[in-house]
């Protein structure tokens, strides 16, 4: 089913009203990948136009023990595209009796987006987790299912804001390093977490259709040591088993105005 | 690619299009053809309309309020008209938008509690199965660009659990404490999430009716659709109950004062 616009007469003064499939929610993403974790985050905030729908809507969710997604732009798109991944890592795991690995999901999650080019889902992912061989990482998508692996992302309504941000502090575009003590290509998790907190408390004050509260999904490789989470505030640990990787959430409030 | 050496390095003209590239070419796709396809519209607008709906969670459940009317228009059509409606012994159902809609909308309801009550496995659907089951219908209309042109709201309570969410005609949903779609989203919400917003496990349920009283009649008073009948359903642990239709009480004893249009006194 493609998306057509309605035929026009010659005599057409754009008066034809049609329904429109979409609508922007609103919210922004953000994910950070380590040398071994991952972080991803979200508002919580939903809202459409001027109205909030709802302070609580939850963008980041849990696929594997070492996968999280999380996604934004139409939220009806983006939590039905979720059940869909979902599923095929399900069936996946039936199959195959283990879990999909992280570029195996990302390039699920590309052919899943490009198999509606025509009638796209309008949802902008973002996929963190931590990949076979231990180490952080993050892929981003367009909602088309163009993708690619890299350090740090931000999407969404205030992504504008953001990502100029992580460029310089995460990439370190635009300074100069102290000579002799090069920048490094990995921040740990003590620096990262604040980044991710004061990010979002900046967008939020800001962009009215960021706020109400964050949450931020952390997953550690196995065997990496906990780096402080320990003492974090509004944490709880998602961790289904033991000698694995780990998985956190943390919440926080922000703004709600 | 332009095969013509005298075209290269001139400006070109992408509005001539040499090599047939658009329309995009389709595989064909030996779908079974319906013969009548090219007969069959498509809503593309609501006709017969109910406003807005608004619900609340409190102490002991949720409660949920819709006025009696179905517009055509600006016409006040049918001013005796239910939109608020049980589903099983746990679950209510408010609806605004189209009403020919909604009325598909619970017969298809109520074809699925019938099934679900052939299973006589003694579990039933509650607040949480019924609004997923909508959100994915909702979501499957407007994939296929025939929506069912409603927003609606679904209030419960089962198992000890307070249950209140929205769904609508593109298949978004979101949940809250307090809901309203349609002209209670911009008027009555501030109200409700003033009066509720963190009280919501020690609100009453007089309490909660007067805010929705008090949050309807501020919604007859400036939504010029809207209807000064109303009912109340609260579903709680001994289950949906929805009230008679009520009277709204209102003042226009201000018009007496009013001379001439806005600042003009004559």
């Amino acid at each position: 089913m493609a998306f057509v616009l309605p035929p026009r007469s010659a005599h057409a003064v754009g008066q034809q009203q049609q329904f429109n499939p979409y609508a922007e929610n609103g919210g922004t993403i953000l994910a950070i990948a380590g040398a071994n974790f991952s972080v991803i985050a979200g508002d919580t905030r939903q809202s459409e136009g001027y109205n909030v729908q709802t302070r609580y809507a939850p963008k980041v969710f849990r696929l594997t023990d070492k996968a999280v997604l999380a996604t934004n732009g139409f939220s009806a798109d983006g939590n039905m595209f979720v059940k869909k991944v979902r599923q095929r890592l399900e069936w996946y795991r039936h199959a195959h009796a283990k879990d999909m690995s992280l570029p195996a999901i990302a390039r699920l999650i590309q052919s899943m987006l490009y198999q509606r080019r025509f009638f796209p889902y309008y949802v902008y992912n973002i996929l963190g987790g931590i990949e076979d061989d231990g180490s952080g990482t993050v892929y981003s998508f367009d909602p088309v299912g163009s993708y690619e692996r890299e350090t740090c992302r931000a999407a969404g309504a205030a992504s504008s804001l953001v990502q100029p941000f992580l460029d310089n502090q995460i990439y370190f575009k635009n300074q100069s390093s102290a000579p002799g003590s090069p920048h490094p290509t990995h921040l740990p998790l003590s620096r990262v977490l604040p980044l991710v907190i004061d990010s979002f408390t900046s967008a939020t004050e800001r962009h009215i259709e960021v706020g109400d509260g964050l949450e931020i999904y952390v997953v550690l490789a196995k065997g990496s040591p906990l780096q402080g989470l320990e003492t974090v505030h509004g944490i709880t640990e998602l961790t289904s088993g033991p000698n694995g990787e780990r998985m956190f959430v943390i919440r926080r409030n922000l703004k709600r105005d | 690619m332009d095969h013509f050496p005298l075209n290269w390095g001139r400006p070109r003209n992408d509005a001539i299009d040499s090599y047939a590239t658009f329309p995009i070419q389709q595989r064909p796709t030996h779908v079974p053809k319906d013969v009548f396809a090219a007969g069959i519209q498509h809503t593309q607008q609501p006709i017969v309309t109910g406003t807005s709906v608004l619900a609340i969670k409190f102490k002991d459940g949720v409660m949920m309020a819709a006025d009696n009317l179905a517009s055509y228009g600006s016409l006040a059509r049918f001013r005796d008209i239910q939109r608020l409606v049980p589903v099983g012994e746990h679950t209510v159902l408010g609806a605004g938008g189209d009403m020919s809609d909604f009325q598909y909308i619970q017969g298809i309801l109520d074809d699925l509690m019938i099934d679900e009550f052939a299973a006589g496995d003694g579990n039933t659907l509650g607040p949480a199965e019924v609004h997923n089951y909508l959100s994915e219908l909702m979501y499957a209309r407007r994939s296929k660009m025939n929506p069912l042109w409603n927003s609606l709201l679904v209030g419960g309570f089962k198992d000890g659990k307070r249950f209140l969410a929205y769904v609508d005609l593109l298949g978004t949903t979101y949940s809250a404490s307090t809901l309203a779609t349609g002209y209670g989203a911009h008027i009555a919400q501030p109200l409700l999430r003033s009066a509720v917003e963190g009280k919501e496990d020690t609100l009453t349920e007089d309490e909660a009716r007067k805010i929705i009283e008090q949050s309807m009649t501020v919604l007859f008073y400036r939504d010029a659709r809207s209807l000064d009948k109303y009912q109340i359903a609260t579903v709680t642990a001994k289950g949906v109950h929805i009230s008679d239709s009520r009277k709204l009480e209102t003042s226009w004893s201000f018009a007496e004062g009013i001379r001439g249009y806005g600042a003009q006194t004559q």
